[in-house]
């Protein structure tokens, strides 16, 4: 479970830090462990010029938080949330799937997290936080929310 | 009777497990829930093949062991906490309904709390202590109230005399606080609350199951306990209150059992413990208890007692020579249980538990329900191991062994 992907994302995370301008900002925690993490989500129309955050949690929700940045930052929040459904797709196969590399990225490293029941909701803190303030941001620009 | 730990276990199957790739188990989580011996599931079991039936209303033969046995449960249950009267025991779901209920009959009825009342409780309290009186203190316009701990784990009782006033209705404490293991000075200030007429209602869910406990010399009017953690099943909780108190106090739910005559306009209530035991009660799981009661008395709570100290002791001295772990909470085993929350520099508590996980050692790793006591000591959560009569050094041991591996691997 504990990819030399995940470690490293953990120990030199990206995009870290919380950053102007933004046009939404959540904050999810974790009820069960107290992890938390706080989330901005700068748009431009339907491109995602950034994604920045500040997070308290264990390897797995911190190396996820970086991952995502790296994913969504730059591309359009079409294929960000179609990037997000594959993530919740390989979170929720109990490790019996090994994820498709062109869409999610570094992310695929998480595949075996998914035999962890306890540690699905630390890989998938940052990415509900993602989705929530995007879906905020694209309604306050009046936008319309991409297909969950 | 002298107490031998292989003697126990080899009462406890589960014990004999291998987890993760053939690895012994070694369950370091009994404050989260407790394992069960033989005696307990056989009695399950047997209730089930031999004895199930609905309680109090069944006019056959079944019917009537089935009462006999639950209500016997509620006797053996008395004598375990010594109660002057089986009257005095209530059947509930856990320690949490237990709590709920006492805060929801304060909350209407001869003694109801509001405003310039006060309700008192502590910083270590768990959450199932915490937010009933929050919600009572919201419906009633009452204060809450809250003891703050010192650096080393303890109640700050410097400021008791600010506190306990005329005001203090109900005072709220837990009797070993599950996340620092630290044993509260309940008698002293259950003195104090009943100086200014407050009730006392002590969280004993860390307690009862680990060390004897005597509800006629504590000073509590209510206590609350879970018998999952003290070897019998899960769904099945205690509610020990003193008897007249019950009777005063007003019905918790209303339904099933807990009358005395319905008409459409109103009812009459149940005789006590009756009135608190709305619909048909988790039968088997009270005859389980019933029967973990039996198995804790045939070893000895003296002698679960001081084993758990040494374990205590032992694991305190050895996680000391870990580098980097801190232990929130007492750091020597006087007054003091077994419930040991500590955290590993620069690495998360989930992510110890994951690598103890993965050497057999199961601990529980977050906030424990005790989110406040956390932030007080500026962590977010912790990982904590905690122990039982069936717990040995050599367990200790594995859990230090792995310790040094999240060192290693994290490091």
């Amino acid at each position: 479970m504990y990819q030399e992907i995940i470690l490293d994302h953990y120990r030199n995370p990206h995009h870290r830090g919380l950053r102007e301008p933004y046009d939404v900002e959540v904050r999810h925690v974790n009820p069960t462990c107290g992890d938390e993490v706080t989330l901005r989500v700068k748009l431009d129309g339907t491109k995602i010029l950034d994604v920045s955050y500040d997070s308290i949690g264990c390897s797995i929700s911190q190396a996820s938080a970086s991952v995502l940045t790296d994913l969504v930052i730059g591309s359009e929040v079409d294929d960000a949330m179609a990037a997000h459904e594959a993530f919740l797709a390989l979170m929720q196969a109990k490790g019996a799937e090994v994820g498709d590399e062109a869409v999610l990225g570094d992310a695929v490293a998480f595949s075996g997290v998914a035999k962890y029941p306890a540690r699905v909701k630390c890989a998938l803190l940052a990415w509900m936080a993602w989705k929530d303030a995007t879906l905020q941001a694209l309604a306050r620009h009046g936008g319309e929310p991409a297909e969950s | 009777m002298s107490f031998d730990v292989e003697t126990v276990r080899k009462d406890f199957p589960i014990l004999d497990r291998q987890v993760r790739d053939g690895r012994p188990l070694v369950y370091l989580d009994s404050a989260n829930t407790s394992q069960k011996p033989r005696p307990v599931l056989d009695v399950l079991t047997e209730f089930y093949e031999r004895h199930n039936a609905n309680i109090h209303r069944a006019t056959h033969a079944l019917g009537e062991e089935a009462t006999e046995a639950y209500e016997g449960a509620r006797i053996k249950v008395a004598e375990f906490i010594h109660a002057s009267a089986p009257e005095e025991i209530v059947f509930v779901k856990n320690s949490s309904e237990a709590l709920n209920l006492v805060a929801n009959v304060l909350g209407w009825g001869p003694r109801a709390v509001g405003p310039g009342d006060e309700v008192l409780i502590t910083e270590m309290e768990h959450h199932s202590n915490i937010v009933p009186w929050q919600i009572l203190c919201e419906r009633t316009g009452a204060r809450l109230r809250w003891f703050g701990v010192t650096d080393d784990g303890r109640l700050d009782l410097s400021n008791v005399d600010d506190l306990i006033t005329e005001r203090t209705r109900v005072l709220a404490v837990v009797h070993v606080s599950n996340v620092l293991g630290t044993i509260n000075p309940v008698s002293l200030l259950a003195e104090r609350a009943h100086r200014v007429g407050a009730l006392v209602v002590v969280d004993a869910s860390q307690s009862v199951p680990h060390m004897p406990v005597d509800v006629t010399t504590l000073g509590a009017d209510f206590l609350a306990f879970t018998g999952h953690k003290m070897c019998g099943p899960t769904g099945v909780g205690v509610l020990w209150g003193r008897r007249e108190l019950l009777e005063e106090l007003p019905p918790f739910l209303g339904g099933g059992e807990m009358i005395e005559t319905v008409t459409m306009e109103r009812s009459t209530y149940a005789a006590v413990p009756h009135k608190y035991e709305a619909g048909t009660p988790p039968i088997a799981q009270v005859v389980g208890l019933g029967a973990a009661v039996d198995y804790l008395r045939s070893i000895g709570m003296d002698a679960i007692a001081e084993h758990e100290r040494e374990i205590t002791a032992y694991a305190l001295t050895r996680l000391a020579e870990v580098e980097g772990l801190r232990v929130l909470g007492p750091t020597e085993a006087v007054d003091r249980g077994g419930a040991i929350s500590f955290v590993v520099d620069g690495v998360h508590p989930h992510d110890v538990a994951q690598v103890l996980d993965a050497h057999g050692v199961a601990v529980r790793a977050g906030h424990h329900c005790g989110r406040p006591i956390h932030l007080r000591y500026g962590v977010a959560a912790s990982t904590r191991a905690s122990s039982y009569l069936y717990t040995t050094k050599q367990e200790i041991d594995a859990l230090i062994d792995a310790l040094h591996a999240v060192r290693r691997f994290f490091g």
